[in-house]
């Protein structure tokens, strides 16, 4: 019976706002256009933000990522420009051995040695890009297998010559479809092709993904032995000589916890042990914190333009019920008349009100969840519908039906019927 | 006079002011009058009389300044808002000079509104506007609205629609003051058929070929009975 009288009271306002159809449409406006930016900004926002963790987390969110840098200073403008100079700088063996050894928290980590060697398979030769590493870096960076194997530690002991091409390697290199087994030449050396991993390509925020411009790896014991730590470029017809040891280092923490703590202490072992600073840390984990961080100033900006919206369109529903109530004095007289009490009047101009927002809201949430859809479709932007980004706009909505709707409905409630029955 | 167990309506020494800066009106002054159950009045007097004022008072729109209201026996100058409009929803029906039907609403519509203030579900409210439109001879126009129709159509309308509730008590404000005399007529025949069927219709017309419908005439003047003929 109530409810009955509920849905014919929610019936009987949609009529009376069907008597004035466009006018009902226009005061919706504000509302549907606010709902509808909040809820698309709210998916884009939420699309480009999981986009940049998802690159962050791949990264690995309990690694480290020290880094080789050449030190500003060292210059070859500023060093003597002697035949034979020579630039040493970067993380070394050493600083490898220190954090396998004296860090429990360090759970597993892998060196990596870049190289640029000229290869060879049959007739095909061209530069590759190597990478000497050992067999935790394949823990560490997770690639799927596509044949063959990984690098093992027993190929480091053994000192096997072997190699793992990344897919893209292997397209370089080889069309053939026997890959696996087939010697190649790398910088004049015979290995032995045992696997192939998928490529990764993307990069998160300035980070490089290790593997991103790899073509082969191979076990860094055999990398050092080999080919040595310098390397030699001729520039511009002069001749400059690098001596790098290791140029990344990547260290998996054994929880979340102690990333950070460990990244600190790695820090102060380095400056120890460095005279110049040749070498970056990078914690994805500290990354991800930042993005989170930057979520959140994003919402609250949105939330802020949301409000204002949502305000705005408040307010222009205001504005026409004052209006409708002035309008209508005397059909609120004939009702008090007949024996309306004040809080059905109340109840019939709220109801007004709150269908009218709540209907925009629902075309707003319904504009707002198409635009993203356009957009992801359009320009490949990728966007994320939440439930909290429908729900909360539609509550919104039908909150602001009510704070704007009080104060017409109390109006209305006001009018005297004596005086609005005489009122022509 | 009648004994207070027939009276529907009684005031008593009923006073309203009206107050304009420091200018006060006598609307009503002193009125101390019985309406018995069953009978047929019409308000006369000149314009500014107090009639209208007499008839918000009774018709529980309004409030006396000095005095007493019973409304079936029961002191109205006691009640609340809400139970003002109680009263009006259950014991009263208004018919007025100016019809005071809703324009965007059908004439169904416009007749069943006292049906839902009084919470009637949909369908026995349509049947009942149904049989009131019978009843004024209108059953072929329940869907139009009220700017569709004539004034004496629309004065049908709202009759129809004070009877809505079956009140006891039927308040006229000048039913015929915007028709011309035929329609008048046909007006006046209606209410003449609703007294024959025990309903108190008290009346406000200047018109004296109005008045004579009426069992009893009052007569007021300056807020004041002037006199009044009983028949
Ligand atoms: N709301 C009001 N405010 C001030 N004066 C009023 C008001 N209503 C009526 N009056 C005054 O009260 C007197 C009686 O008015 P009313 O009852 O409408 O007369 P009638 O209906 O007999 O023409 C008039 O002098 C009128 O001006
Ligand atoms: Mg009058």
């Amino acid at each position: 019976m109530n409810q009955n009288r509920f849905f014919r009271n929610i019936a009987l306002g949609i009529e009376n706002l069907l008597l004035h159809k466009l006018r009902s449409v226009l005061t919706m406006l504000g509302v549907v256009f606010g709902v509808g930016s909040v809820v698309a900004m709210l998916s884009v926002g939420e699309g480009a933000s999981q986009e940049a963790m998802d690159q962050i987390r791949k990264l690995g969110s309990t690694n480290i990522i020290l880094t080789s840098v050449k030190p500003v200073d060292e210059d070859d403008r500023t060093a003597p420009r002697s035949f034979m100079s020579m630039s040493m700088y970067g993380l070394t063996y050493d600083d490898y051995e220190r954090l396998r050894v004296s860090y429990p928290a360090v759970r597993q980590i892998a060196p990596v040695k870049l190289l640029r060697k000229e290869s060879r398979l049959g007739s095909r030769s061209m530069e590759l890009r190597v990478v000497g590493t050992s067999d935790a870096w394949f823990d560490l960076v997770q690639r799927e297998l596509v044949a063959g194997r990984r690098l093992r530690a027993s190929d480091e002991d053994q000192f096997n010559p072997v190699a793992v091409l990344t897919e893209f390697g292997a397209r370089r290199l080889l069309a053939t479809q026997s890959t696996i087994g087939q010697r190649v030449r790398i910088g004049g050396q015979a290995f032995e092709i045992v696997g192939i991993i998928k490529s990764e390509s993307g990069q998160a925020g300035e980070m490089q993904v290790p593997d991103r411009d790899v073509d082969v790896y191979i076990p860094l014991r055999i990398a050092r032995d080999y080919f040595g730590d310098t390397t030699t470029r001729i520039q511009a017809g002069s001749m400059s000589r690098e001596r790098v040891e290791l140029h990344q280092i990547i260290a998996q923490i054994d929880e979340m916890g102690n990333v950070e703590p460990t990244a600190a202490a790695i820090e102060q072992m380095l400056q120890r042990f460095h005279r110049r600073k040749s070498y970056e840390i990078s914690v994805p984990l500290s990354l991800l914190r930042q993005a989170e961080a930057t979520q959140r100033t994003f919402n609250i900006v949105l939330g802020s333009i949301a409000g204002i919206s949502l305000l705005v369109g408040g307010i222009g529903i205001m504005n026409i019920m004052l209006a409708s109530v002035t309008e209508r004095t005397r059909e609120i007289g004939i009702r008090r008349a007949i024996g309306a009490k004040r809080g059905q009047i109340i109840t019939q101009f709220l109801i007004e009100t709150i269908v009218l927002s709540t209907i925009g809201g629902l075309v707003g949430i319904a504009l707002g969840v198409l635009t993203p859809m356009l957009i992801t479709y359009f320009s490949g932007m990728p966007t994320v519908l939440t439930p909290l980004s429908i729900v909360l706009p539609m509550v919104i909505s039908f909150v602001v039906g009510i704070v704007f709707g009080l104060y017409p409905a109390a109006n209305a409630a006001r009018v005297d019927p004596i005086i609005a029955l005489r009122h022509e | 006079m009648t004994g207070p167990n027939g009276d529907i309506v009684r005031l008593d020494a009923a006073r309203k002011i009206y107050r304009m800066g420091n200018q006060q009106v006598n609307a009503l002054d002193g009125v101390t009058v019985a309406f018995t159950r069953g009978s047929f009045w019409a308000i006369m007097g000149a314009s500014g009389s107090g009639k209208s004022t007499m008839m918000n008072i009774i018709g529980c729109l309004d409030r006396l300044s000095d005095g007493h209201y019973r409304l079936e026996g029961q002191d109205v100058g006691t009640l609340d808002d809400d139970q003002l409009s109680e009263r009006r929803l259950r014991h009263i029906g208004f018919i007025f000079q100016s019809f005071n039907l809703i324009p965007q609403l059908t004439v169904q519509r416009n007749i069943e509104l006292p049906l839902y203030y009084l919470g009637w579900q949909p369908e026995p409210s349509a049947a009942r506007a149904t049989e009131l439109a019978r009843r004024v001879g209108l059953e072929d126009r329940l869907h139009h609205r009220p700017t569709e129709l004539s004034g004496g159509q629309m004065q049908r309308v709202a009759i129809a629609r004070a009877l809505a509730n079956d009140p006891h008590l039927l308040l006229a404000d000048e039913p015929t003051g915007n028709l011309d005399s035929a329609t008048g007529e046909q007006i006046m025949k209606l209410l003449d058929a609703l007294h024959r069927e025990g309903k108190t219709i008290i009346m406000v017309t200047h018109e004296p070929h109005i008045a004579v419908h009426a069992r009893s005439r009052l007569y007021m003047k300056d807020g004041r009975i002037d006199r009044i003929d009983e028949s």
